[in-house]
């Protein structure tokens, strides 16, 4: 029994990945435009504060993007910007949002997938056209597949621009929603 | 089938005829069409009914790969690889009665490009096997935009292809999915868990990127070229400035190229190291994603950095680059590939030593090496199945002739091969970035183009995206607009091979097919 005696030789260790990163992560959050904070403050109800705290649910519905919009996104989601500590987060249905993101030039052939997402989504909800297609067309206004704004399709309250836009810019305009109904609170 | 296709062709597409006939080889066909002097780099040839019969019999023996067709109001073209003799071209079919004779009924893969053709110009494919509209969902305020235009009829159910059996039951999954990803619909019909056949629906996104080209200035064109799909827009940028600059017969500078591969191989290292993470997280590996995430991010901030863009956007332009990065900004991306490449073994580690992501991934979602042959089935899906084909090697353009680096081939085809590939070609195109930047060439970055009195052309390019050979065409008119255009994505050969890739799965590991897929919604939809 000479082998109880000795120490149980150490488990190889299963490297980490994580043993890898810098400190500071997340990073902290982006200011908050103030002409942001006001575009949503005039066009969200008083009562929204009070029935949804400080948390929105995201649905993203990309109705025409080229799919850089869905990348920055993503790109919300990683450690560096960690779009959950604030209260934010996508959800799978939109059964369970309180805000709908429109992506692209709305397509003719994703109008109507677009409109039902909308009408799934209980009230009261919002909706934020991402990016410069979403917010103007872009591009893609003129011929015979693309609609244009989402506006033309669903009231839009808060647009934020940019091709696509930056994760900070991403979350300084999801940051005012929130931000806006504070401020409606103390109204 | 019509009979005499019969005849001619009496073996199945799947299974190439070993007999006395063989393929006819599309090299030599095009010989005997008639040649156009206009078209840039690689030959074109216009042909006749027969000879074009005698393309799809040639392509389904195998002879030559697929890499485009397309149409325009009167004719269709495509564009073939023959890959015993390293040779492209393209082949002309003027359509004076508004039809061409149907590649798709003796080779698959060109099914869905024939029913985009009918949907977009009018012209009907004779004989296909297939005549259910592709990209025209019925919602369009007219039929055939492209060519001659027919008020709309309206729309009508899509019909899915039948499936019986006892006991089987569908599932439509889509448009619109459950997390943040593009549209488009996938039917599956399962025994149990088991899916015995997934049908796809896509189109969703077609913003009819093909009409808003014609007659654009270069400048929009550029613009629209680089959103074709975001995700790979160096690469799009890339394969239109070189179409067009082969059109009107000039070259980019030397400094550009090379900061075009730059820019496109900074990609590829960004989306491989999404996908890398976002298949081991279908896989409820989090971990993974959340440190290939922050990898990730740290290259787009440097691209920013170097380009002003984080995905690099509307920076590579006809006749260059629209700036060339500061030097320092470029010494921090050189850093930052050794900081990259020194994480790449503990990333293999970690993936090749959790049971639960290997359990996952081995052995699922396989597909064939005689399916993506037949589709020449481009990039890491065509490679992870054993088809060796990059067109940095096989159709190389400068600046790869002189850079040093291996293409990763793997015979499995199955998520395990795909995600390997991946980390393995991470590894070499960070070599590339490196390589690029210690060797940059002096000079200018941009030329401008000829503005007047340009002599209208063609051109084609095949540029390797992330995702594989990104194919453009494109006619450049007198005045130095794009006549016409087209861009053919790496998926059109690799959506149908998901649906095979798929079959005998359960539906639960549909997620990490799709993902070690990735292939693009937009890029196709186009």
């Amino acid at each position: 029994m000479t082998s109880d005696s000795r120490p149980p030789a150490p488990r190889p260790r299963r490297p980490s990945l994580f043993g890898l990163l810098r400190s500071g992560l997340p990073e902290p959050p982006p200011p908050v435009d103030d002409t942001l904070v006001q575009e949503i403050a005039r066009k969200v109800e008083d009562g929204a504060k009070r029935r949804l705290g400080r948390s929105l649910a995201l649905r993203l519905v990309d109705a025409g993007s080229c799919n850089g919009c869905e990348l920055e996104l993503h790109a919300l989601q990683n450690p560096f910007y960690d779009l959950e500590r604030f209260g934010l987060r996508f959800v799978a249905s939109p059964r369970h949002a309180d805000v709908l993101l429109v992506t692209g030039p709305v397509t003719r052939n994703m109008r109507e997938a677009l409109e039902r997402t909308y009408n799934a989504i209980p009230d009261p909800k919002w909706v934020v056209a991402v990016g410069d297609c979403a917010a103007t067309g872009g591009l893609f206004l003129e011929g015979y597949a693309c609609i244009g704004p989402a506006e033309a399709v669903v009231p839009v309250d808060l647009t934020i621009p940019g091709c696509p836009p930056s994760p900070q810019k991403l979350l300084a305009g999801l940051l005012a929603l929130l931000e806006s109904g504070k401020k409606l609170g103390g109204r | 089938m019509p009979d005499s296709s019969q005849a001619e062709f009496p073996a199945a597409p799947q299974a190439p005829s070993s007999g006395r006939d063989l393929p006819p080889s599309l090299a030599e066909l095009l010989q005997q069409g008639t040649l156009v002097v206009s078209h840039r780099p690689w030959a074109q040839a216009v042909v006749d009914p027969v000879l074009w019969q005698r393309a799809g019999e040639g392509l389904a023996g195998g002879s030559s790969s697929l890499l485009a067709l397309w149409g325009e109001p009167g004719g269709v073209h495509l564009a073939f690889w023959e890959a015993s003799e390293g040779r492209a071209g393209v082949m002309t079919l003027r359509c004076p009665n508004g039809s061409f004779p149907s590649l798709g009924q003796l080779h698959p893969p060109a099914l869905r490009l024939e029913r985009a053709i009918r949907d977009l110009f009018g012209l009907q494919p004779e004989g296909s096997t297939d005549p259910r509209p592709w990209l025209d969902h019925g919602v369009w305020e007219l039929r055939f935009p492209l060519g001659k235009s027919a008020p709309a009829v309206g729309p009508s159910p899509y019909v899915f292809l039948p499936v019986e059996g006892e006991e089987l039951h569908q599932v439509p999954v889509g448009p619109v999915h459950a997390g943040i990803i593009e549209p488009g619909h996938f039917r599956f019909t399962a025994a149990g868990e088991t899916v015995v056949r997934l049908e796809e629906r896509l189109g969703y996104v077609h913003r009819g990127v093909e009409g808003l080209l014609v007659g654009a200035e270069l400048e929009r064109a550029t613009k629209l070229a680089a959103r074709v799909s975001g995700d790979t827009t160096a690469a799009y940028s890339f394969a239109f400035a070189r179409a067009v600059e082969a059109a009107i017969g000039m070259e980019a500078p030397r400094l550009a190229d090379w900061l075009r591969a730059l820019c496109v191989e900074i990609e590829r290292v960004a989306n491989h190291l999404g996908d890398v993470g976002a298949i081991c997280n279908d896989a409820a590996f989090a971990r993974m994603q959340a440190f290939c995430a922050i990898l990730r991010e740290r290259l787009l901030r440097t691209a920013d950095t170097c380009f002003g863009h984080r995905l690099m956007m509307d920076q590579i332009v006809p006749g260059g680059m629209r700036a060339a990065p500061p030097l320092d900004a470029l010494r921090r991306l050189r850093e930052l590939t050794g900081e990259i490449a020194r994480a790449l073994p503990e990333i293999q580690e970690v993936y090749d030593s959790t049971p639960s992501l290997q359990d996952r991934v081995v052995g699922t979602g396989v597909l064939s090496r005689e399916l993506v042959n037949q589709y020449g089935c481009g990039g890491v899906i065509g490679r992870a199945s054993g088809r060796l084909f990059d067109a940095r090697r096989d159709l190389p353009y400068s600046p790869y002739p002189g850079l040093r680096f291996s293409i990763p081939v793997r015979e499995e085809g199955d998520v395990d091969a795909r995600v390997s590939l991946r980390i393995r070609e991470i590894e070499q195109s960070l070599g590339l970035i490196q390589q690029i930047i210690d060797g940059l060439p002096e000079g200018p970055s941009f030329a401008p183009l000829p503005r007047k009195n340009v002599s209208p052309g063609e051109g084609v390019a095949l540029v390797e995206g992330f995702r594989g050979d990104i194919f453009a065409w494109v006619r450049i008119d007198e005045r130095g607009r794009v006549e016409r255009c087209h861009l053919r994505d790496p998926s059109w050969f690799q959506w149908p091979l998901l649906e095979a890739a798929i079959y005998g799965n359960i539906i639960a590991d549909f997620p990490l097919c799709n993902k070690s897929f990735n292939c693009s919604y937009a890029g196709h939809d186009l």
